[in-house]
């Protein structure tokens, strides 16, 4: 007879032991994404998109650089969980869920390293 | 093992609109996801130099771009006017089998509303820059 108590055996506990922080993060990252794709788009919008010094320009002043970094982090976090849900529920065979799961994180985070280097670069580009 | 029940049983049901709104969410997203090697490129470009911003915005004005990035706008609103339906089921409101029914023809109108707009304020005034 086990000494522990059914409820520090089910704690935290989901089908594979992660509880439900997928679910909550794919919740919180698309909260975040609300208000920071509008502001994105609309600055998009204002934008002269072909004109390179204006973008640059956008891109390096006052608080964007910070802004356009969360704007990544939260949507390659938010992609990166959707994208992994869809894997999980169309791919049955085995080898090839986790092949294309590990794939789905490498890319998501190998794209979203060199997006926050294309920003700082830019951003930095007078500091340097 | 034991037969586990898998998900989303989507062969099983009667085709509700309700059930293809849910499909379009997915493939919107994943069309989005795909759309990030673009968004990545973009700033790669921007960061490299004047040149090489030049040819990215040569290509993204590329009629088979364009088409990729008005379906990613499409995309976009549909995925977050839809979004916003989930976070409010997330929060308790709106399950009842009617009132989803209604919220998904209001979630087409927005979303159509909402690409009509920006589409426009996007791409109709640089059509003759680019």
């Amino acid at each position: 007879m086990s000494l522990r108590t059914p409820l520090s055996v089910v704690l935290g506990r989901g089908a594979a032991g992660e509880g439900v922080s997928h679910w909550w993060a794919q919740r919180v990252s698309a909260l975040a994404l609300v208000p920071l794709t509008v502001w994105l788009l609309l600055a998009l919008i204002r934008l002269p998109l072909t004109d390179y010094a204006a973008v640059t320009i956008w891109i390096a002043s006052g608080w964007n650089p910070l802004l356009l970094v969360l704007v990544m982090l939260a949507v390659f976090w938010h992609s990166r969980l959707g994208v992994q849900v869809v894997i999980e529920d169309y791919v049955h065979t085995h080898a090839l869920k986790t092949a294309l799961l590990l794939l789905n994180s490498g890319a998501h985070l190998g794209l979203l390293a060199a997006g926050l280097y294309a920003l700082l670069r830019i951003a930095l580009r007078g500091a340097v | 093992m034991p037969e586990r029940p898998t998900s989303p049983h989507a062969s099983i049901y009667r085709l509700m609109h309700t059930m293809v709104l849910s499909f379009l969410h997915r493939i919107a997203g994943l069309w989005m996801a795909v759309g990030l090697c673009a968004l990545v490129y973009w700033l790669m470009s921007a960061a490299t130099g004047e040149h090489e911003y030049e040819q990215a915005t040569a290509l993204f004005s590329a009629w088979y771009f364009r088409v990729f990035l008005l379906c990613g706008l499409a995309a976009f609103c549909y995925h977050f006017v839809n979004g916003l339906r989930h976070l409010a089921w997330d929060a308790g409101l709106g399950l009842e089998k009617l009132q989803a029914r209604r919220s998904a023809f209001l979630v087409v109108v927005v979303a159509a509303a909402a690409f009509l707009i920006t589409g426009y304020l996007l791409f109709a005034p640089r059509a003759s820059v680019l």
